[in-house]
């Protein structure tokens, strides 16, 4: 590394290290049982474990992950699934963009940024929002690869061995299992909505996700998330319009 | 086009690499090339944000109302109680999310053991 600091004395692979071990926090432990919980689910829809390790380490972000697991038990066609997954993956952008400026120093190159922007998904991004504050700027991209390194591989394990056991499990376990994903998703959403808006249009989903089941099967969640967030939106705009006249 | 529909061996991981990873990974790479250049509050952001928001909590309902495996041979009433008496607690201990999942894995499995 042609950036190591000359003012710093703790070297760079202290801090890989570090951010390794910043893995194990409370919210890696939520986000481990959320894993297994996925697993359950992928397990549930037919997805094969080598298919579902590969899911974890390619596309690293839960929602998006049940909202493609979802799209597989539904049939969704290759484009629909695809629509409704990157619907569910937008939100990423706003995170990343945040996050970016915390660890680009002016020697940063650029496709560190890109490589480290993979591992960007809540559990990750909360960490590193939290914790970045008190590595040395320099340090930050290192330390972040080490945490979203860790995180990544330590879930990959996680599902495999979810796989492994699952079929041994009493029922109420496995059931208890599978309740886990709607549980963790229901509370980090609500806790993570920054406005009023984020709580109307997590209501609405929540209600139009089963009805468009019902009356949509094969669209089901991408219509309730346009329908549901158009909505939402025009309640925001009402509301912005009503306080200010 | 499906997940299922192609016996190839190959089929799911592309499946999973056009579905999957270029759909989430493409907002991830615009976040770095964006960086800074959006505001975060502005009109669109937000709309993004309530029909990201209101997708994924479409997944939740389908999951508690219409789930899969174990889950799904528990009755629903059982679950809904569980989930809204979780989300209660989750509130209830200053957004604890330990607090609320915990409630809920609880209620759900007394009342699997009770037999409800």
């Amino acid at each position: 590394m042609s950036t190591w600091p000359p003012d710093s004395t703790v070297p760079r692979s202290t801090w890989f290290l570090r951010g390794v071990g910043a893995a194990f926090s409370l919210p890696g432990l939520i986000l481990i049982s959320s894993f297994i919980g996925f697993a359950a689910l992928a397990k549930d829809a037919g997805v094969t474990a080598t298919q579902a390790a590969f899911m974890t380490g390619t596309v690293w972000a839960l929602p998006s992950m049940v909202v493609l697991v979802g799209a597989v038990t539904s049939g969704a066609a290759l484009p629909a699934a695809m629509l409704a997954v990157t619907l569910s993956a937008i939100r990423l952008m706003p995170m990343v963009m945040v996050l970016v400026p915390e660890m680009r120093t002016r020697t940063t190159r650029q496709h560190v940024l890109y490589l480290l922007a993979h591992f960007v998904a809540v559990t990750s991004w909360v960490l590193a929002m939290e914790r970045l504050k008190c590595v040395p700027p320099r340090m930050r991209t290192t330390y972040y690869a080490g945490l979203g390194a860790m995180l990544v591989t330590t879930n990959i394990i996680v599902v495999t061995i979810v796989y492994a056991v699952a079929d041994t499990l009493p029922s109420a376990v496995s059931a208890a299992l599978l309740m886990l994903t709607p549980m963790y998703f229901l509370t980090s959403l609500w806790g993570s909505a920054r406005e009023r808006v984020g709580h109307v249009a997590m209501v609405l989903g929540l209600v139009l996700g089963p009805v468009f089941h019902i009356l949509v099967p094969r669209i089901d969640l991408l219509a309730a998330g346009l329908v549901g967030g158009i909505a939402a939106y025009g309640w925001h705009l009402w509301r912005r319009k009503a306080r200010t006249a | 086009m499906s997940y299922f529909s192609n016996g190839a061996w190959w089929w799911p991981y592309l499946f999973i690499l056009l579905a999957g990873f270029a759909a989430t990974d493409i907002w991830r790479f615009l976040g770095v090339y964006l960086g800074g250049k959006l505001s975060e509050n502005s009109d669109l952001l937000v709309l993004v944000r309530t029909m990201a928001t209101a997708l994924v909590a479409a997944v939740i309902g389908n999951l508690i109302v219409f789930p899969g495996g174990a889950l799904a041979h528990t009755p629903l009433a059982l679950r809904i109680v569980a989930v809204a008496l979780g989300f209660v607690a989750y509130l209830a201990s200053g957004k604890r999310m330990v607090v609320g999942i915990a409630t809920a894995e609880f209620l759900l499995l007394a009342g699997l053991y009770l037999n409800f």
